[in-house]
C-alpha cells in the first residue's frame, strides 16, 4: 500500500512537473524569447549569489561543527606519536585548500551573478594573458612543492623500519576471513617462523613450525596489548585475501597481503584510560566540553558513560568478502608495568594446543630449552584464542 | 543577442550558405553516395546504423539505462546505510533471495549482495555509464561534425564499437541474475578475493562473467578509440589546423589516445586472474589458506595485480573527466559569448594531465604495502598535477569574467561542473599526499572525493553537453525550465550527499562497510547516513525527471527552427537542422579561424567557415 501512495505520488510529481515545463514554455512564447532569456538570467544570476553563500556557509559552519572529528582537531587526536606529523599535515593542507577553496567559489558564482546576460551589454573579447597565466601556474607549483616536501619528509620518517639498535616490541597480526589472529614472541622476544602449509585450523590456525624453538613460547591474546611510549613493530599478514590493518586512532593502516608481511611501526602515546580522560574533559565551567561522550553506555552493564567504556579498535580496511565489516579486535594500551605483568600471565600456544598431542615434534620428550610453563592454567586458558578458519562471524 | 532573434536568421543562414558554397570543399560525397545506401531501411538505419549521430545516440542511451540501473543499486545500499533497522521486506519482490526475511517478518539485504551492488554500482558506472557513456557519445557526435568530416575514419568499427559494449552490458546484465550472485569484489577486483571462487560468493560465476563483460567492453574502447585518433588526425578539414580545433576535440583525442595505451593494460590483467581462476598459474596468488585448504599455489604477488589495475585505473578517471572538461570549455565559451581564457594552456594543461595520469597510478597503493620508498616518486608526480588541474580551473573562471552570460541549463551545468571540480579536486591534494593517505586510504573521504571530482562533475559534464547538443542530435530543445529545476537540485542534492563524506572520512570511518555497529569508533554517524540517503534519493528522483524531459523532447519538444541557436562558431552548427548520412549537404565547409571568435571587432561571434577579413589579415590572426 505504501509502495502504491509513494509510486502514485511520484507520478503526480512527473505530471505537475511536466505541466510547469509546458507553461513556462508557452509564457516565454508570449514574452518574447529574448525577454525571457533575461529574465532567465536575472534569476538564475541572483540563484547563483544565494547558492554561494548556502554553499560555503554550509561547508564552514559544518566544518566547525564536525571539528572534533578531524584530524589535529578536537578529542580526535591521535594516540600515536608519529600521528601529529600526519595531523599537522592535514591541518596545514586544510589551509591552503581552504583558501583556494573559497576565493575560486566566490569567483566563479560572483562572476556568475555580476555577468549575466543583460540587455544591451556585449561580452569582452579576452582570449588570454600571459602574466596572469604566469602567476597562476606558479602560485600553485609553489604551494605544491611545500606541501610535497613536507609531506615526504613525514611519510619516510612514519614509515621508516626499526634500526638495528633500536629497542622495540614486537607483535604480529594476521588476517582471515573474517578476523584477526594475533601472536606475541613471548620471554625470548622473537616470533617463530611459520609455514603456510602447515596450518590446520584445529591446533595451528598460524601454521607455526614447531621445530623452531623461537615458536614454543609464542602466545596468541584475544585483544591488542600494548604499552605506552614504547615503539612497536606490527608484522602484518594475511592467511586467505588482502586485508587492512587499521587502528583509526593511530593513523595506522596497512595491508595484510597473503605471501608477503608488511609491517608498520608506531608508538602508542595514550594509555586507554588516559585518553578516556581526553574524551571526558570539561570546560572551565564545569562542563562536559564534549556532551555526546557523556552519554550513558546502553551497552556497559555498570551503566558507565561513553568515555569511561571507551576503547581503542583494530578495524579491517581492505575490501575481504562479506565479513569485511565485522573484523573487530579491542586495543588496549596500558602503562609498561602493566604490559609485562599481562605478558607474563600469557601461556604459549605451543604449551596450551600443541604439547604432547601429535603435532609435537617433542612428543614425549623433556623440552631442553627454557619455556616458561606457567601454572596459571585455571581459568586463564580461556582468554586464549582458539581459532576456527570455518567461524563466520557474519551470520 | 542574435541567437535568440528567429527575424534575420534565415538571412544569416542563406549567408552561411553561401560562404561554405564559395570556400567549402568539394568531396563529391552525394554523387558518390546517392540514395544512401548504407541507411536503406529500419535496421540499419536505426540498429546497425553506420551514422555517427545514430551511434553516439546509442551509446546515450544505452548509458542512460546503466545509469539509472547503477542509481538504483546505490539506493538500495544507501538504504542499509542510512536505515540499517529498516524493514526490507517490501525489496523482496525485486532482490529475492537477496533479501532474508525472519520469523518476524523483518527483511534484511544480505552482505553478501550488499557488497555486489557496491561493486556493480561501480562498475557500471565507471565504465558504461562514464567511460561508453560519455566518452562514447559526445566523441561519436562531435568529432565528425566539429572538424568538419562526413564521418567517422571507419564507420563500420564505430557500428561495432558500440555492439561490443551493447553484447558487454549483456553479459554484466546476465550476471545479476546468478544464483550466486554478481561479482562483489569491488570494482577494482583485488585477487585473491577476485581469484578464488572459494573466497566470496561473487567471486565464483560472477567473476568469470564480470572478467568477460569487460574484456568485450575494452574492446569497444579500443576500436571506438583508434577511430577517434584516425579521425581527428586523417579527416580535418581544410584549414582545420590542430591549433583550430575546439577544446571538445583536443579533448576527445587525447581521451581515445589514453584509452588505447592503457585499456590492453587491464585486459592483461583481467586474463592473467583468468588463468589463475581456471588454469592453476600463480600470477596473484602465493601462501594462500583458505575454506580449510593450503592452496599450492606460489610465487605470485596480489601487489602485482594492483600495479596493472592502476595502470589503467588511473587514467580511466582522466578518460572520464577529460571528455567532460572538453565539453564545458566550449559550453562554457559559447554561452558567456567570449573566447574560452587561455586556449593553448588548456590543451597543454590537457596534454600535462594526459601525460602525468601513466605515471601516477602507485599513489592508489601507498598502503598496500609496496616499498614506502617507491611512493615519494609518486606523491611528487600526483600533486604536480594540482597544478594544470588548477590552470583549467582558472581559465573557465576568467572565461566567465566580463562575459555577458546566457543561463541555460546547459551553461549552468557547466558552472556547476566548475564548482564541482574544485571542491573534489581539492581533496585530491589531501589524498594524493602520502603522509595523509595514511589516515585517509580506504575511508569515506575517498569516496566523497572520487565522486564529486569524477562522478558528479563528469555527470555534470555530460548534463551540459547533453543540454547543449540536444538541439544537434534530435532538432528540437529540451525543456528549460525543467532542466534548470534539474540543475539546481542536483547541485544542492549531489553536495548534501557527498560533502558529510568528508566528515565521516576524516573521523576514519572505513569505505564499504555493510554495517557501522560493529565498531564504537565509526557508530556515532547515524542521523548523518540517513540524511545522505533521503539526500541520495532526492537526487535521484531529480534524475527521473530529467529522464522524462529527456525522452519527452525527442518527441514534444520546443522545435529547432534555426541552424545555430546558441549563436556558435563550431562547425557542427552549420550543417541542416537535422543533418543526414554525410553531415551537409553540399560541400564541407572550409575552416579560415580558431573556434573562439566571440565579441570580436564588434561580431557577436564569428564562425570557424568565414574567411578572415583584410584587417585580421594584416593583424595576423592569433589566439
Amino acid at each position: 500500500m505504501t509502495l502504491l501512495i509513494i509510486l502514485f505520488c511520484l507520478i503526480l510529481i512527473i505530471v505537475v512537473a511536466v505541466q510547469i515545463g509546458r507553461l513556462t514554455e508557452l509564457a516565454n512564447k508570449i514574452r518574447g524569447e529574448e525577454a525571457a532569456q533575461f529574465e532567465s538570467n536575472r534569476w538564475n544570476g541572483a540563484l547563483s549569489l544565494v547558492f554561494l553563500v548556502v554553499f560555503l556557509g554550509g561547508t564552514i559552519i559544518s566544518s566547525g561543527y564536525y571539528g572534533k572529528y578531524m584530524l589535529g582537531f578536537g578529542p580526535w587526536v591521535s594516540a600515536s606519536e608519529h600521528g601529529g606529523a600526519l595531523d599537522s599535515m592535514f591541518k596545514w593542507t586544510l589551509f591552503f585548500t581552504g583558501v583556494v577553496f573559497v576565493l575560486t567559489h566566490i569567483a566563479l558564482f560572483w562572476f556568475a551573478w555580476k555577468y549575466r546576460g543583460r540587455k544591451g551589454h556585449k561580452a569582452r573579447f579576452l582570449p588570454h594573458n600571459d602574466n596572469l597565466e604566469i602567476i597562476w601556474t606558479a602560485v600553485p607549483a609553489i604551494v605544491m612543492t611545500f606541501l610535497v616536501i613536507k609531506g615526504l619528509d613525514a611519510w619516510n620518517d612514519v614509515m621508516a623500519d626499526v634500526q638495528p639498535d633500536e629497542e622495540y616490541i614486537e607483535m604480529e597480526a594476521t588476517g582471515y576471513q573474517w578476523g584477526w589472529m594475533l601472536r606475541y614472541p613471548g620471554p625470548d622476544g622473537k616470533l617463530g617462523a611459520r609455514d603456510y602449509t602447515l596450518i590446520n585450523s584445529g591446533n595451528n590456525p598460524l601454521g607455526q613450525d614447531w621445530t623452531d624453538v623461537k615458536n614454543l613460547d609464542d602466545f596468541h591474546p584475544t585483544e591488542v596489548v600494548l604499552p605506552v611510549g614504547k615503539k612497536v613493530r606490527v608484522r602484518i599478514t594475511s592467511r586467505d585475501v588482502l586485508h587492512n590493518f587499521y587502528l583509526p586512532h593511530f593513523r595506522v593502516k596497512m595491508d595484510a597481503v597473503p605471501g608477503m608481511p608488511t609491517y608498520f611501526t608506531f608508538t602508542p602515546k595514550y594509555t586507554t584510560e588516559e585518553y578516556r580522560q581526553l574524551l571526558g574533559v570539561k570546560d572551565n565551567m564545569g562542563n562536559p566540553k564534549y556532551p555526546e561522550w557523556y552519554e550513558i553506555d546502553s551497552e556497559d552493564p555498570d551503566g558507565r558513560k561513553k568515555f569511561q567504556t571507551f576503547n581503542f579498535e583494530l578495524a579491517c580496511a581492505e575490501l575481504c568478502g562479506r565479513g569485511h565489516y565485522s573484523m573487530r579486535k579491542i586495543v588496549r594500551i596500558v602503562s609498561e608495568e602493566e604490559f609485562q605483568r599481562w605478558a607474563d600471565e600469557q601461556q604459549s600456544w605451543y604449551l596450551l594446543s600443541v604439547r604432547n598431542t601429535d603435532d609435537d615434534p617433542y612428543k614425549g620428550q623433556m623440552l631442553t630449552i627454557d619455556v616458561e610453563e606457567t601454572d596459571g592454567g585455571d581459568g586463564e586458558s580461556d582468554e586464549q584464542q582458539t581459532e576456527d578458519a570455518d567461524e563466520n562471524p557474519a551470520d | 543577442m542574435a541567437s535568440t532573434t528567429t527575424v534575420e536568421q534565415p538571412l544569416k543562414t542563406r549567408e552561411e550558405d553561401l560562404l561554405i558554397e564559395e570556400y567549402g570543399y568539394d568531396d563529391h560525397f552525394h554523387e558518390h553516395h546517392h540514395g544512401d545506401k548504407y541507411q536503406s531501411n529500419f535496421v540499419t538505419t536505426y540498429i546497425f546504423s553506420q551514422d555517427h549521430k545514430t551511434i553516439a545516440k546509442q551509446f546515450l542511451i544505452t548509458g542512460m539505462f546503466w545509469g539509472i540501473v547503477g542509481a538504483l543499486m546505490s539506493l538500495v545500499f544507501r538504504l542499509q546505510l542510512g536505515f540499517p533497522e529498516e524493514n526490507m521486506a517490501w525489496l523482496k519482490p525485486v532482490l529475492g533471495q537477496w533479501i532474508t526475511v525472519n520469523e518476524a517478518g523483518i527483511g534484511t539485504l544480505s552482505p553478501d549482495f550488499y557488497y555486489a551492488l557496491v561493486t556493480m554500482h561501480g562498475t557500471i558506472l565507471v565504465f558504461f555509464v562514464l567511460t561508453a557513456g560519455l566518452s562514447g557519445t559526445f566523441s561519436n557526435l562531435l568529432i565528425p561534425l566539429q572538424i568538419g568530416a562526413r564521418d567517422m575514419a571507419s564507420p563500420f568499427l564505430n557500428m561495432l564499437s558500440y555492439w561490443f559494449f551493447f553484447l558487454s552490458g549483456v553479459i554484466m546484465f546476465f550476471s545479476l541474475f546468478l544464483n550466486t550472485g554478481p561479482f562483489s569484489g569491488g570494482w577494482t577486483a583485488y585477487p585473491p578475493l577476485s581469484g578464488l571462487p572459494q573466497a566470496s560468493l561473487g567471486s565464483q560465476a560472477g567473476m568469470t562473467l564480470w572478467v568477460v563483460s569487460l574484456v568485450f567492453f575494452v574492446v569497444s574502447v579500443l576500436l571506438g578509440g583508434i577511430n577517434y585518433i584516425t579521425t581527428v588526425l586523417n579527416m580535418r578539414t581544410k584549414g582545420m589546423g590542430m591549433w583550430n580545433m575546439p577544446l571538445t576535440i583536443w579533448a576527445f583525442f587525447i581521451t581515445a589516445i589514453i584509452g588505447l595505451l592503457s585499456f590492453p593494460v587491464l585486459v592483461s590483467a583481467l586474463l592473467l586472474v583468468m588463468f589463475d581462476r581456471g588454469l592453476g598459474t600463480s600470477f596473484f596468488l602465493n601462501e594462500i589458506f583458505i575454506a580449510g585448504e593450503a592452496l599450492p599455489n606460489v610465487g605470485g604477488s596480489p601487489i602485482l595485480y594492483q600495479h596493472l589495475f592502476w595502470f589503467l585505473g588511473h587514467p580511466e578517471v582522466y578518460i572520464i573527466i577529460l571528455p567532460a572538461m572538453g565539453i564545458v570549455s566550449e559550453v562554457l565559451s559559447v554561452h558567456s559569448r567570449k573566447p574560452v581564457f587561455g586556449y593553448k594552456a588548456m590543451v597543454f594543461s590537457i596534454l600535462a594531465i594526459a601525460f602525468l595520469s601513466f605515471i601516477v597510478w602507485a599513489h592508489h597503493m601507498f598502503m598496500s604495502g609496496v616499498n614506502p620508498f617507491i611512493s615519494n616518486f609518486f606523491v611528487v608526480f600526483t600533486l604536480i598535477i594540482a597544478v594544470p588541474s588548477a590552470v583549467k580551473v582558472f581559465n573557465w573562471i576568467a572565461t566567465l569574467y566580463g562575459g555577458n552570460i546566457r543561463f541555460n541549463a546547459a551553461s549552468l551545468f557547466g558552472i556547476g561542473f566548475v564548482s564541482m571540480f574544485i571542491s573534489g579536486g581539492l581533496t585530491g591534494i589531501f589524498l594524493g599526499n602520502s603522509a595523509i593517505d595514511i589516515q585517509m586510504h580506504d575511508t569515506y573521504f575517498v569516496v566523497a572525493h572520487f565522486h564529486i571530482v569524477m562522478g558528479v562533475a563528469a555527470f555534470f559534464g555530460m548534463f551540459a553537453g547533453i543540454y547543449h547538443w540536444f538541439p544537434k542530435m534530435f532538432g528540437r530543445f529540451m525543456n528549460e525550465t525543467l532542466g534548470k529545476l534539474h540543475f539546481w537540485i542536483t547541485l544542492v542534492g549531489a553536495y548534501a550527499v557527498f560533502w558529510p563524506m568528508h566528515y565521516l572520512g576524516v573521523a576514519g570511518v572505513p569505505r564499504r562497510y555493510y554495517s557501522f555497529d560493529t565498531f564504537n569508533a565509526f557508530a556515532h554517524f547515524d542521523t548523518m547516513n540517513k540524511f545522505i540517503t533521503v539526500a541520495a534519493i532526492v537526487v535521484f528522483a531529480v534524475q527521473v525527471l530529467f529522464v522524462i524531459n529527456f525522452f519527452y523532447s525527442i518527441w514534444k519538444g520546443r522545435q529547432m527552427k534555426v541552424r545555430n541557436p546558441w549563436g556558435a562558431t563550431t562547425l557542427e552548427w552549420s550543417t541542416p537542422i537535422r543533418p543526414g548520412h554525410g553531415n551537409w549537404d553540399g560541400k564541407i565547409p572550409s575552416v579560415f579561424r580558431w573556434a573562439y571568435d566571440y565579441n570580436k571587432d564588434e561580431r557577436e561571434f564569428v564562425p570557424q567557415y568565414v574567411p578572415l577579413s583584410e584587417e585580421e589579415k594584416l593583424q595576423g590572426h592569433t589566439h
